[in-house]
């Protein structure tokens, strides 16, 4: 088993932080082997950033860029634009953080995360509802275990708390 | 007890540190090995490290700074990359010429101009004569175990030499992965504390240090300083065996193959390239076709013997270069082509250049550096995945 998956973000939204969580989750919880990767390069709050993860069973020693994913994960509905169709893998999915669910057709899946997020933890964060959504569209991946543990290890006590209630949320959308 | 984490190859790099309980650390940050000195620097502000961190207001006086503390016997690392390294290039020779067994991390990076913070291995290459150890590594894990094995092989005495150990920038140093973090206990045992060199500065037998030798002396210096770093492959070889005893994982030698011995064509990389070229190493045995692969794990010394032995009767082999010498080819090719002409190796040999400032190294392009080797067709330099025609 190999999955790719690559996160379309812009800097600020916690894309690289996502594929942080979700590596953490699989390799550390999950009992795989993962990398997670940002693009590489200066950071800037508001541009277009990706996220990179490899999660198999195997040790992954492929160290090129993911141009062909097994899901595609958008953070922001503005940077979706159908040519991202052609870097699908049969079987692939895309999903993508909107209020728009009329997007949504047999490759793509919608959730509206940000809302989530804002009812959840007052804030448009929304990196933890989309790792519960992938989570809930494929157990395969990374489960919501494992998900827990990697957010009861990497967040802070004083949003922690909240953040495991907005992946629960997340999770039973689908 | 060793644990296993999520971590970037800059935070394995500073876990490796840490673990070996150096004296001193001094550093200037640069991208991309910001993180491994950030790490360090926090892990000292938090007494979780009893070392003395020095951030120096340069790369050239993080040098100055590293030879001053190994010149009194301390345990010394710092890390750089890039201009950093060319900054500090005056000063690799007096560490290595005064034999100072000094640790450093470069976080592999393309050199000025065009401006470029991204991945290639320039930096090193403008380096190599410096007379350091020039070690490459391939993954996270690596990183972190070779910190810890090279303060031991710069540490021996049969040795004594500063040791540079190449972490590909972005691609590792910014790649997080799962690392085994060794218990403390285990590298105390297998990394004692430093035996001071009887050459160093010492209150209770006053010397000069790096002295000055005329032409009476100079070359005598030299050739011994050249035969010593020899004596690097069987203390690495030694190393490694006891650290498989310790941790229960080997990285090899000074080279190490991968579904080489009975390959027609190979190829030959350094550091992170490897891991993707084994992708396509397997997929094209499964296909049918005999391709093996060479990884260079030290380019200094560079290891002739294991070199030949490893290639062996593969009809042709191809270099990967992260680096090119301006009106001459890339330099790991220039090193291996040089040392195989020498052993009498008979195939054809490639170089092909890749991954220049950052540009991406695919799965599709090592493909493509194989089919050149089966057909042996092409320019002996090749240029890979460019974005226009020149």
């Amino acid at each position: 088993m190999l999955k790719e998956i690559r996160w379309h973000g812009r800097g600020g939204q916690g894309s690289f932080t996502g594929a942080k969580l979700l590596g953490t989750a699989a390799s550390l919880h999950d009992g795989r082997f993962a990398q997670a990767f940002p693009s590489f390069g200066p950071e800037r709050r508001g541009a277009p950033v990706l996220g990179f993860n490899r999660i198999s069973d195997n040790p992954i020693t492929d160290r090129s860029e993911i141009s062909l994913c097994d899901f595609i994960i958008f953070l922001d509905d503005t940077l979706w634009n159908e040519r991202y169709y052609d870097d699908l893998k049969k079987e692939a999915l895309i999903l993508i953080n909107t209020a728009d669910s009329s997007l949504a057709n047999e490759r793509i899946r919608t959730i509206d995360a940000t809302g989530l997020a804002l009812d959840v933890l007052g804030l448009p964060i929304a990196n933890t509802a989309m790792l519960g959504a992938l989570a809930a569209l494929s157990g395969e991946t990374v489960t919501r275990e494992a998900l827990v543990e990697a957010l009861k290890s990497s967040l802070k006590p004083s949003v922690l708390e909240k953040n495991l209630i907005l992946l629960e949320k997340a999770y039973e959308r689908f | 007890m060793s644990e296993f984490a999520f971590l970037n190859g800059n935070e394995a790099v500073a876990w490796g540190v840490r673990l070996s309980r150096p004296h001193v650390i001094a550093a200037y940050p640069i991208t991309p090995q910001t993180k491994a000195v950030e790490k360090l620097s926090s892990f000292v502000q938090n007494g979780e490290m009893d070392c003395k961190y020095l951030h120096v207001e340069s790369e050239h006086s993080a040098m100055a700074c590293s030879i001053g503390s190994s010149s009194v016997g301390a345990r010394t690392f710092t890390a750089t990359s890039s201009q950093g390294l060319l900054y500090m290039s005056e000063g690799l020779p007096y560490a290595s010429g005064a034999r100072l067994p000094i640790v450093m991390m470069n976080a592999n990076r393309s050199i000025a101009t065009p401006w470029n913070i991204y991945g290639d291995q320039m930096d090193a290459m403008h380096v190599l004569n410096s007379g350091w150890v020039q070690l490459f590594v391939e993954d996270a894990q690596e990183a972190l175990d070779m910190v810890i094995q090279s303060f031991k092989l710069a540490e021996n005495h049969d040795i004594l030499t500063p040791v540079m150990i190449n972490v590909d920038g972005f691609v590792l140093t910014h790649t997080y992965e799962k690392v085994e973090i060794p218990g403390q206990e285990l590298v105390d045992s297998f990394l004692p504390a430093i035996e001071k060199a009887p050459h160093l500065m010492n209150d209770q037998d006053p010397m000069s240090l790096c002295i000055s030798a005329g032409n009476q002396h100079y070359m005598e210096f030299k050739i011994k300083q050249h035969r010593d770093m020899f004596k690097v492959f069987e203390q690495l070889e030694s190393i490694d065996r006891d650290f498989e005893k310790s941790f229960g994982r080997s990285h090899g030698g000074a080279a190490a193959g991968y579904r080489n011995e009975d390959a027609d064509v190979i190829l030959v990389t350094t550091g992170s390239v490897t891991g993707t070229a084994r992708v396509v190493v397997d997929s094209l045995r499964e296909q049918g076709i005999k391709a093996g692969l060479v990884k260079l794990r030290l380019l200094r010394p560079f290891p002739s013997d294991d070199l030949f032995e490893l290639i062996g009767k593969a009809g042709a082999v191809g270099i990967l270069d992260k680096n090119i010498s301006f009106g001459f080819e890339g330099t790991v090719y220039t090193n291996v082509n040089s040392s195989l002409l020498q052993k009498g190796y008979r195939g054809r040999t490639f170089n092909f250049i890749a991954g220049l400032g950052g540009r991406d190294i695919t799965k599709e392009n090592i493909e493509e550096m194989f089919s050149a080797l089966l057909e042996q067709k092409g320019e002996t330099v090749q240029y890979f995945n460019m974005g226009c025609a020149l």
